[in-house]
This record gives structure tokens, sequence and C-alpha cells, in this order.
């Protein structure tokens, strides 16, 4: 089942894959500096993967995130603004500053929180999918991993879990062809991860993550199957990394040229706005004032972040209980 | 007089008081009805030992049985409390920590710290602990330790029927990811449990005994041992305070200490392996607080740096024993 994509949907998802774009090349430029605390895993190249599922989820649908979070946490609505000021480690982010790159949340939208540890988002999606089965209610949840995390014991028991209790679950495997500096190639024991389906009793399906609409209309038909009490999917979504596993990662290990060959000939961004333009459906100046605002968004978040305080030593203790 | 019940009979009543007061709480694990699946009876076992025996058909659908995955199931328990549930998970042996540590203590224990105060993980993680079983190795461990080192995680370690009520009602209201552990060895043991609901506050440990002389803190089963032993004392004229804290964390240390500080003399029962222990956190804040109210060394009586052994004759000699915390006494009381 198709769902049309509306004028609205279209520049919707074009800004959300913009604004993970710019938020991405904008840390990789100020990384650099030194300035920027900490560890920091780059989505870019991405995007029409967290765009392309999120686009099917509202506020009450939650998804579990990777150490490689931003992008999915743009996409699932948390405020880019609190996201750069909890990057730089202040107290006006998200949480506080006391969780960083790797552990941004935000409940409020179903975003259930990016995650240090690989694989570790697996059984927290079969939990929050259970409550929605027991009361009733209409809401999925997505468990987005790598293809390192494709390897752990927690995806393989969490699949399983989600299909002998018939969850509301879209395992949603990003391959980008890298576990840190190792190929998939080389540690996915098969050549699709999506082949792994199958022994976990759930549908499996391989689509190309450069292209925004295959990973909307993918993503939809797991999600809609889920929502109507069909049971889990394993999507995988084929894709690229521009930059390192880290930032500050050299990535000797990948071929030469390979990042731009893929900028040049797949880049989602640029596939998406040659077909709507193409299309008519949306002009080229409509993208380019989306472009502006986003850029003037992400300046800003900066600079805000910049000048915004730290934690102060009051702030140390806070929040490890509810009450204690 | 009140009823009496066992250990095992108060945990189930908890359970099944609480599940009828809010239908966000729900059990999982291996085996807590038993047969799901099968051609036989539902609810065949109701828990390895029969713990959640008879919930099943009282609580349609919120006694739930999983594959042996603990790292899946323990993990979906965190994220349905992250949602508002309020899931207690059976972790059958606590010796299976270890396959499912990191929802545990990354992700549970993390939470709330990580996200800047803005969630909530309303879990209680149940387990059975502890020697005596001859079930050697991997089936015998305390641990309450090392989660007792985890900030955002609580540890409770009921020794009596009526703490395992309280506390366990007391561990699913609370907010805060909870690991309650259950001595295997105190199942049958019988007291006094009112058939009303109630809370037991956690921090707040309790005197089972009052003395003067010395002071026994004494940690889940060890309670019943420091009692044997201070019954002893009192013929030989060594008046024993005993402490049972209830709850390592938060842990009580007032209570601990303002007794050291009326007795001089500290003796810390723990049944698990004395590095890194209960026992040496404990006399470490009596020796780093209370320093010149001592009057002797402080003395340790646990068991050994050495896995639990099988042999009867062995982890007899493994678990700490009245005699021991009898000499552990004496020679904090002759001490000069």
């Amino acid at each position: 089942m198709t769902k049309t994509l509306t004028r609205e949907d279209l520049l919707k998802a074009y800004r959300t894959m913009r604004t993970i774009r710019e938020f991405e090349e904008r840390l990789h430029t100020d990384f650099a500096t030194g300035e920027i605390p900490g560890f920091v895993h780059l989505y870019a190249g991405e995007e029409a993967s967290a765009t392309g599922v999120c686009m099917n989820l509202t506020a009450d649908d939650h998804i579990a995130s990777t150490h490689r979070g931003h992008g999915h946490c743009i996409a699932k609505g948390v405020d880019p603004v609190g996201m750069m000021a909890e990057i730089w480690g202040k107290k006006t982010g998200t949480c506080k500053g006391k969780g960083g790159s790797m552990h941004i949340a935000d409940l409020s939208v179903g975003m259930l929180g990016a995650n240090g540890i690989v694989g570790g988002g697996g059984p927290l999606v079969c939990g929050t999918a259970l409550a929605a089965k027991l009361r009733n209610q209409p809401f999925v949840s997505v468990c987005f991993f790598g293809d390192g995390a494709s390897n752990q014991g927690t995806i393989f028991e969490a699949m399983n879990l989600a299909s002998v209790w018939n969850l509301p679950v879209i395992f949603l495997a990003e391959n980008n062809g890298y576990a840190e500096a190792t190929s998939s190639k080389f540690s996915v024991a098969c050549d699709n991860i999506a082949d792994r389906a199958s022994a976990f009793g759930m549908p499996g399906i391989t689509v190309d993550g450069f292209d925004f609409f295959a990973v909307y209309e993918a993503a939809g038909a797991a999600i809609d199957r889920a929502r109507n009490g069909g049971g889990p999917s394993l999507v995988e979504v084929k894709l690229s990394r521009y930059y390192g596993h880290f930032e500050g990662d050299q990535q000797t290990y990948r071929a030469a040229g390979e990042v731009q060959n893929i900028r040049d000939t797949k880049d989602c961004l640029m596939q998406f706005a040659h077909r709507v333009t193409s299309s008519g459906e949306i002009a080229q100046a409509e993208l380019d004032a989306i472009d502006a605002e986003v850029k003037a968004l992400i300046d800003g978040s900066v600079v805000k972040a910049k000048s915004d305080p730290k934690p102060t030593e009051a702030d140390l203790l806070t929040d490890v209980y509810v009450s204690y | 007089m009140a009823r009496k019940i066992t250990y095992q009979q108060a945990i189930n009543e908890a359970l099944d008081q609480e599940m009828s007061r809010d239908q966000n709480v729900i059990v999982m694990g291996e085996d807590v009805a038993g047969g799901e699946g099968s051609p036989g009876e539902q609810d065949a076992w109701g828990g390895v030992l029969g713990v959640t025996r008879g919930l099943y058909h009282k609580h349609p659908g919120r006694v739930i049985d999983t594959p042996i995955s603990e790292s899946g199931y323990v993990g979906a328990a965190i994220g349905a409390a992250c949602v508002g549930m309020r899931p207690v998970a059976e972790l059958m042996f606590v010796d299976f920590l270890g396959v499912c540590f990191d929802q545990i203590f990354n992700q549970a224990a993390k939470f709330r710290y990580m996200f800047g105060g803005k969630s909530e993980t309303p879990v209680v993680i149940r387990a059975m602990y502890g020697a005596g079983f001859r079930a050697a190795a991997q089936h015998s461990q305390c641990l309450y330790n090392i989660f007792t080192h985890i900030p955002g995680l609580k540890v409770v370690v009921p020794s009596n029927p009526y703490d395992a009520k309280g506390l366990l009602i007391q561990s699913i209201r609370d907010n805060d990811p909870v690991i309650f552990l259950e001595h295997k060895a105190l199942y049958t043991m019988e007291g006094e449990v009112p058939e009303e609901s109630y809370a037991i506050p956690f921090g707040e440990a309790a005197v089972v005994r009052e003395g003067h002389d010395v002071t026994i803190v004494a940690i889940g089963r060890m309670v019943q041992k420091a009692q044997e032993a201070a019954a002893e004392l009192q013929k030989q004229g060594i008046h024993c305070e005993i402490i049972d804290p209830r709850t390592t964390s938060p842990l009580d240390t007032d209570t601990i200490l303002e007794s050291v500080e009326k007795t001089g003399r500290l003796v810390v029962v723990d049944e698990s392996h004395p590095r890194c222990s209960m026992a040496s956190d404990i006399a470490g804040l009596a020796a780093e607080r209370v320093f010149g109210s001592l009057k002797a060394p402080i003395r340790q009586v646990t068991g050994f740096h050495s896995p639990v052994p099988f042999s009867d004759t062995l982890e007899e000699l493994y678990i700490p024993s009245a005699a021991k915390i009898i000499a552990a006494v004496q020679s904090t009381k002759e001490y000069k």
C-alpha cells in the first residue's frame, strides 16, 4: 500500500533531510576547531533513512536510536537548537548537558534515546511496543540499528521476542557498510541483513537507502502492518555515511574517492530534489528557500550553544534518582 | 496474633495486591506462568520455585512468559517502564545478570541522569540469590554489591517475610529501577505478615536486636545467622545490637554509624565474596566516619574469594556461620 505524499509532505521531508545535513555538516566543521567536547558520530549521507521512516510515525510512536543518532532525533521531532546545545555540553541542552551526542533523548516526542551501546535499543522497543499492545493503543516502535549491531545478541533476542509476542516493532537496519572500521562484507555472515528475518518468523526487505521514496514506502508498509496487528518486520536500508565512524577518523579503510563518488551520483538530497522538481511538484526556488531557512536555524543554534551557560556544580548530583 | 505466612507467600501476595491495585503492573520472566504454548496446563510452574503461582489466572494477560532471553525481556521491561508501565521482571537466578547486565546498568540505571531528569524507569527486577542449595558456582552468588555500586539503581535484600512484602510493594510503587533480591534459603521462612497492603520505605534499616557491646550489621539471610550468634553470645554476657540495612542502596548509614558510636565495635556479616563487598563498604564507612568511637578493629565475616563450591562439606565451609560470627564478636570484645 503506497501512501500518497502531498506537496506539504514533500516539503517537510526535504526540510527534515536538509536540517539533518546542515546540522551534521556544521558539526563536522566545528569539531575540527577542537571546541566540541567528546565523541561525535555524524549521520550525513543517511538522511533518507531517518526521514523516510519517521514520516510514517506520529509523536505517540517510539523510536530507539544509535550512537549515530542526530538524524533520528531530528526526524522524530527533537528540537535541533536544544540538540546543538546538548552537544556543546550546555545546561540548555535537550538533556541539560548530562547526556551529550550519544544520549540525546526526548520521550515527549517518542524518542527513546540515542544509545552508546551498540544494539542496546532492540530490547527497549519490545517494551514500548508491549505497552502499546497491552493498552490496545495503535502505536508502533522502531529500532534503528546499524550493520555492526546486526551481529549483537540483543538484536537477535529482540527480534525473536517481538515475533513470539507479535509486537508492533520495526527493526530498521541501517547498513552503511562499516561497523567502525570493519566492513560489513566481512562481519555480516549473510548477503543481506534482511535475510535474517526468516529466522525470526518475520518478513524482511532490503531497500536503497539513498532513495527517500523507497525507504518511505518500504518502512510505511512495515509500519502499517505492525499498526494493524501484523507483527514485526525487518527492513534493511543500504546507504553510506559521508564521514568517519567518529569525527577524527581518517577513514583509511575506505577506497579512494568512495565517498565523493557517492556524493556525486547517489546523494539522497540531490536525488530527492531532482525528482520533485523534474515532476513539477516543487519549484527549485522553494527548496532554495528551505535551504536558507535551515542554514539560519543551524547558524542560530550554534551561536546560542556557544553562548549558553554550562551546568554547574549544583547540577552534578541531580537527576540520579526520582527520589532517594 | 497476626497471620503467619512464608517469605515466598509474602512475595506472591505483594505482587497480587499491587497487580490488583494498578493495571500497569505486569509480571514477566521465564516460566513466571509456565506452560505457555504447551499442550498441558497453563500456569504449570508459577516461576521455577512457584513464587508467582496463581497470579496467571487472577490477572489475565499480565503474567507473561518469555523465551530464555534475559537481555531481551529485561530490556523490554525497561522499555515498557519508560512509557509508564510498572513491570516486574524476574531474572530467576541473579547469576544470570551476566547475560543482561548492559540493559540494567547502561540503560535502566542511567536513563534519568543521561536524559537530564526527563525520564522515569519504574521497573523492578526480581532475582533469587545466595548459597546453601548445593546449586554450585553459577546459581549461588549474592552480587548485590555489584548493583549497589551502580548509581541509579536501588537494591533491596529483605531478610524476613514481613519485610519482603512491604519492600516489594514499595519497589513496585517506586519510580526508579529497583533490584529486588530474594535469598532462596529464606523462601520457606515463616513470619507474621499483615494481610493488608503496606509499604516499607527504602533506606531505613531495622534494628533487629538491641545491645550495647557490639554492633553486627548483617545482610539478607545473614540476619538469621547473626541472631543465632547473638543468642549464644548473650549467654556469655555479650550484648549484640543487630542491624539489618534492608536496602543496600540507599543505605541507612545513620542507623549503622549511630550504633557503632554507641557500642564502639563493629562486625559486618555478608555472604558474598570479601573483596569490594558490602562488608568492606560498611567497614570502610565506619572507619572513615566514626574512627574515634572504635574500641577494636572492625571485623568482616564473609564468604571466600572463591566461586561458591558444590559439595556440601565445602559449601557449608563457604557460608558464614553463627560460629564464625561468634568468634568475630568475641575477638572485638577481647581486643585490648
